[in-house]
């Protein structure tokens, strides 16, 4: 700041002319506007703004005019640094924001890249399957019970009323525990899990056991050794054919859509009377094509056998049959999953591929 | 059971145009399902033609074709000769021969159609019995020239009605209750049930033909002494004798034609008429060549070390619970209801023949037949009852056959012996019905539907008394009437009702922790898989387990699928690795699977398991016993992994599974349960010995054991090396999780950081050290990380060292840096004194 001008110099107060100060404005303003980077703004600045910028030097006369000179150039000079202060800021904060946007166009990277470094496993379908089955009983306000795969005969036959002697009992194609007569089998199905349950919970009782049950059937592509059953079993005082129905027709409905329902056709097993095979409405052509493929026109596709619980099997249990009466159903549940997702191999099920497993989520 | 058409409407009025197929639904109503359709699937026009002219066309490929023209009479519509190609040469011009024209369709949709071949327009087929569906011969042409009625055969006539290519035959299955439906008698009976179709019980008449039983019959003694369950193994034995047969008289065509049409071959007329009879009627009949026998039948229960060569050529040794034909009692002449001998079988010289029509005890028969592995036809209707009253008739209709078209004799002398147990009678309370199957069944329905099938009826009340007919020996039970009542009436109306169960627990703990083991391991990566149960000892020995020990925890099938495999598992591991080398063989490189299953884990000897008749409820101790019986099946995980646990990618290389990788996924696990474990190096086989983790609970209990396959186990296997496995007994895991957990309060004081870095003994488990510095630092030590691990030159041999950060926290208030201090010098002297540990 140089002191008062006692030396008046007319050349060097033309800085304060108006004309001037509004040309300094403007070259300070068309500065800023042509920056085009925080640096080129910053140098354009420094030229308009600094302590050698024209405005700045403007300043400095004002301090050498006469008082009655100075307010009027004081405003004249303050009010043009205000306006190329406001568009310095302005053009900044621009000029940052582009910045800033294209630091971020920079780091952009390639979304369509793989990126299975450890990619997410997969449940069996099967046992999905299972799963879904088991909480729609228990949605109903039934339990899960479970029971061995090496079981003992009395629970796997006797119990449930297959005689000794009956071709029923022939006709299981039952893996048999060495030595044959030592009482002991894999399990041919899941109902032994019914005699347990009687005698292990009692009456009333309403559960359902899935789990892995045994043939002596080679594999091949509608075959396997292993395989697995859904069963249930309610028994109860006053219960009828129409409950068994009302229950299958739920569980169709839930498991392959709206209007599935079910058709009993007189059947026979040892351990219910009556008893009757349960067909699937076709969920395909839900019978309504002659030519479809899924249930050869039939509308209907064979799953499972149903019927009330045989009084033998009651009294075995130690329930009596004068007072409870129940149904009993069971069913493949590798054919459902055959049914609902298009498996068409049975063996792919068993080999344990990856890629089997592959195309399910965890839910089915 | 195959039914030929024409032979149920002899029985039942079946609508003129039912077809097959109208039938089965009809069937499958009233619980016989359909099997299968036969017959009636040729479309015409298939006309008789006479051959008119045969060029024979060698051809380049060495064939020799016949260029042929044949008179089809105006069938093609123009009456000119047919132009048609034949491959074969077993005919002449003249010949008179079935052909199929344009527009025709063969068995198998095979559609007919004029085409070129061979240089010539050929118009239509000259038809072989396999192309027509009628046989298997396919070396040449049916000709019709050697029919009998070949003479008034004309050409351009259908040959579909004169094949019988127009019969149909319906294949149902028979369920095992429903022994009577092993008969066109009781398949009537049924349709008739089914629809309403009027039905007459064809034994019937020949009840009432069949003269009574007098002294002057073939001497028959029923002398079963030792009866199965108190059952006479015999207890009805009709014989009938007829005389002087033509032992060359044809079986008649149609009933030749029957019984192909029923699966069954014809050989002679008494085996045919033997086989027509039991087909009809479902009562199995015995021809013996009279004069093959001896002396009076007697029927008995084997002796010890008497052998019966049966029909078909094998010298069987009988035990003494079979039953026995004898003559005279000495000598063995049939394994009763199952298979005759050899020695008195009928032959194409036997002109006197003795029916036997008897009534065999179920078990014995299912015994025998079970035994000598000879189900037969007969067996397999004996097994399932056979109605005692259709003896005499079924005798009857053989008689009747025999004598028209063997042009035998019938003895005048009848014998009809035994006694047959009198019928089931049943209470009935008639109300029951509409109580088990929810239909409001009226009495009078109740009442008409079991008139219908055959029972007696006395209504009294609601206690009724029902006799059940003699053919339905399987009604013996009120539910047994109601199936009646309920599948007469039909299945159809039985409503739909959702039952209101009282209220569940949900799933159990268990059920729960296992799908939180399968999720958990699902989102690390691996799949789950599962397999059949059954190994090796060859598996076993693999493995590294020693053979006999891995038998003695497990049982052997007794009836294995294969010879290879006839263990039960013992581990999840030893079929695992099936999948494992499956994936690997079909191209994939880094594997990652795992299966949830039951294992076998027997202690101790293998007990026998006690069984029951059915309808008993065993005594407690008797309970007991089949319940220990049964073997131990905890339930495990097994998992492997193989190749890559970090893949390669454009990211950079990839990182092999290893230990950590298993041990990782244990603790993925138990963290999933919130139970706690202890890791402690272990080496039983099949793990690598120095790379294997034992995992227990804190009280000691074993979970299971993780790592590397031992490179013998991976070898033997043929899996890749440095596969790394564990397996967990999930049963274990249950029961630890089985607890709520305890909140820990939740310190926001600040937090402090001391890093220590210790040389210990290469050999000593960083595990000690790191108890010994918590054990040291005390309760302000809030948690301790271990962030590297150094051996080389700046430790020295032998050494390693250990850099771990304590993370100190107090509960209520900022520490002092002393304190820090204090708790960091304390932990650093504990594993000074606890491991040898010196800072670094």
């Amino acid at each position: 700041m140089s002191g008062p001008n006692t030396n008046y110099d007319p050349v060097e107060v033309a800085a304060l002319d108006p004309t001037q100060v509004e040309a300094a404005v403007a070259d300070a303003l068309a500065a800023a506007a042509a920056a085009d980077s925080l640096d080129v703004l910053k140098a354009a600045r420094t030229a308009h703004q600094g302590d050698r910028s024209p405005l700045a030097l403007a300043n400095r006369e004002i301090g050498a005019l006469p008082p009655s000179a100075k307010a009027e150039a004081g405003k004249r000079v303050g009010q043009a640094r205000v306006r190329v202060a406001q568009a310095y800021a302005v053009r900044e904060v621009e000029l940052k924001a582009e910045r800033d946007a294209s630091l971020l166009v920079d780091e952009a990277v390639d979304v369509t890249l793989p990126t299975d470094r450890r990619p997410m496993g997969h449940r069996h379908p099967t046992e999905l399957m299972s799963q879904r089955i088991a909480d729609l009983f228990v949605g109903m306000g039934w339990e899960i019970a479970e029971g061995p795969e090496v079981e003992a005969e009395w629970f796997n036959f006797d119990a449930l009323n297959f005689d000794a002697d009956h071709p029923a009992r022939q006709m299981q194609d039952t893996f048999y525990v060495d030595p044959p007569e030592g009482g002991l089998v894999l399990r041919t199905h899941t109902s032994p899990v019914q005699a347990r349950a009687l005698l292990e919970r009692g009456v009333p009782v309403y559960i359902a056991c899935i789990g892995r049950v045994f043939r002596t059937d080679e594999l091949d592509a509608t075959h396997m050794p292993a395989f697995h059953q859904v069963e249930g079993l309610a028994v109860d005082v006053g219960l009828t054919m129409a409950n068994l129905k009302g229950t299958l027709d739920r569980m169709a409905t839930e498991l392959f859509g709206d209007g599935i329902t079910t058709r009993l056709r007189p059947s026979y097993f040892p351990f219910t009377e009556p008893s009757a095979e349960m067909d699937l409405r076709c969920f395909v052509c839900r019978g309504a094509d002659p030519q479809c493929r899924t249930c050869k026109g039939t509308g209907w596709i064979e799953w499972g056998g149903c019927g009330m619980v045989n009084r033998n099997v009651l009294t075995a249990c130690g329930v009596d049959p004068d007072v409870y009466t129940g149904f009993a159903f069971g069913m493949g549940i590798d054919r459902a999953l055959m049914f609902r997702t298009g498996v068409s191999d049975m063996r792919e099920m068993i080999e344990g591929d990856v890629r089997f497993d592959a195309p399910f989520g965890m839910e089915i | 059971m195959r039914v030929p058409v024409d032979w149920l409407r002899d029985y039942v009025a079946v609508p003129a145009g039912a077809r097959g197929v109208d039938i089965a639904a009809s069937l499958v109503r009233v619980g016989l399902e359909e099997e299968g359709l036969h017959g009636a699937d040729i479309t015409g026009p298939l006309v008789v033609g006479r051959v008119l002219t045969k060029e024979p066309e060698p051809q380049k490929n060495g064939r020799t074709i016949n260029w042929c023209t044949v008179d089809v009479g105006s069938a093609n519509g123009t009456g000119e000769p047919q132009g048609i190609v034949c491959g074969a040469h077993n005919f002449a011009p003249g010949d008179l021969v079935a052909v199929i024209l344009p527009g025709g369709v063969l068995p198998g949709g095979f559609e007919i159609s004029a085409r070129k071949t061979y240089g010539h327009l050929s118009a239509g087929m000259i038809c072989s019995v396999r192309e027509l569906g009628i046989g298997e011969d396919h070396d040449g042409i049916l000709v019709l020239s050697g029919r009998p009625d070949a003479a008034s055969l004309v050409p351009g006539q259908d040959a579909i009605a004169l094949l019988g290519l127009d019969r149909e035959t319906v294949e149902v299955n028979v369920t095992p209750d429903r022994g009577y439906c092993f008969s066109i008698r009781g398949i009537a009976r049924e349709y008739s049930h089914a629809t309403g179709a009027a039905y007459v019980d064809p034994a019937l008449a020949l009840a009432a033909a069949a003269p009574a039983a007098n002294d002057s019959g073939y001497a028959v003694d029923l002398a079963d002494a030792d009866p199965i369950r108190g059952r006479a193994g015999c207890d009805r034995y009709v014989a009938r004798i007829v005389r002087g047969i033509d032992v060359a008289a044809p079986t008649p065509l149609w009933l030749a034609t029957r019984l192909t049409e029923a699966g069954m071959r014809p050989i002679s007329l008494p085996v045919d008429v033997t086989n027509y009879v039991m087909l009809a009627l479902g009562q199995p009949l015995h021809a013996f060549d009279v004069s093959q026998l001896s002396g009076p039948i007697v029927v008995r229960r084997a002796r010890a070390g008497e052998t019966l060569k049966t029909l078909d050529g094998q010298t069987r040794t009988l035990v003494a619970e079979d039953l026995l034909i004898t003559d005279s009692g000495d000598r063995p002449v049939a394994i009763a209801g199952v298979m005759g001998g050899e020695d008195t079988e009928v032959t194409d010289s036997t002109t006197d023949v003795l029916i036997e029509a008897a009534h065999f005890d179920p078990v014995s028969i299912a015994r025998s037949a079970r035994r000598h592995k000879l189900p037969s036809e007969a067996s397999k209707r004996f097994e399932r009852g056979v109605d005692p009253q259709v003896a005499a008739a079924a005798a009857q209709l053989a008689v009747d056959l025999l004598v028209e078209y063997g042009g035998g004799v019938a003895d005048a002398g009848v014998t009809d012996v035994g006694e047959i147990a009198a019928p089931t009678v049943i209470d009935l309370d008639p109300a029951l019905p509409g109580r088990l199957v929810g239909v409001d069944y009226s009495a009078t329905t109740v009442g008409e539907v079991l008139r219908e099938i055959g029972c007696d009826v006395e209504e009294s009340g609601d206690s009724w008394t029902v006799t059940a007919p003699s053919w339905r020996p399987d009604l013996t039970t009120g539910p047994d009437l109601v199936e009646e009542v309920a599948r007469i009436s039909g299945y159809e109306q039985i409503p739909s009702i959702l039952p209101t169960p009282p209220g569940g627990r949900g799933l159990t703990h268990g059920q729960r922790v296992r799908r939180i083991i399968a999720d958990v391991l699902a989102a690390q990566g691996l799949s789950e898989v599962w397999s059949a149960p059954f190994v090796s000892d060859e598996r076993h020995a693999a493995l590294g387990c020693p053979v006999e020990a891995a038998r003695a925890r497990t049982v052997t099938i007794a009836n294995p699928l294969s010879d290879e495999a006839p263990l039960m598992r013992i581990s999840i591991l030893s079929t695992l690795v099936d999948a494992l080398r499956r994936n690997v063989a079909r191209g994939a490189k880094d594997v990652a699977l795992f299966e949830l299953g039951l294992v076998v884990a027997l202690e101790g000897a293998q007990r026998a398991a006690p069984t029951e008749d059915v309808g008993v409820h065993p005594p407690e101790e008797v309970l007991a016993a089949i319940r220990a019986a049964v073997p131990p099946q905890p339930r495990h995980l097994g998992f492997v992994l193989s190749g890559d646990r970090d893949r390669a990618g454009w990211w950079g290389p990839g990182r092999a599974a290893d230990l950590t990788d298993a041990l990782a996924l244990a603790r993925a696990v138990t963290t999933a349960l919130a139970v706690a474990v202890e890791v402690a190096a272990d080496d039983p086989m099949p793990f690598h010995p120095g790379r294997c983790a034992r995992l227990s609970l804190p009280g000691g209990t074993l979970v299971g054991h993780v790592g590397e396959l031992h490179p013998k186990v991976t070898a033997a296997l043929g899996i890749p090396a440095r596969t790394v496995a564990g397996e967990l007994d999930v049963d274990v895991l249950i029961a630890a999780s089985d607890q709520p957990v305890r909140s820990m309060p939740i310190s926001v004081a600040p937090v402090a950081h001391q890093d220590v870095a210790l040389v210990v003994d290469a050999d000593v488990p960083a595990r000690s050290v790191e108890l010994a510095l918590r054990e040291g630092a005390g309760e302000l030590l809030e948690s301790i990380d271990l962030f590297d691990v150094y051996v080389g030159e700046q430790v020295g041999p032998g050494k390693k060292s250990l850099a771990y950060r304590l993370v100190v926290r107090a509960a209520d208030r900022t520490l002092r840096t002393e304190e820090v201090s204090a708790v960091r010098d304390a932990a650093v002297a504990a594993a000074a004194t606890a491991v040898g540990a010196s800072q670094r």
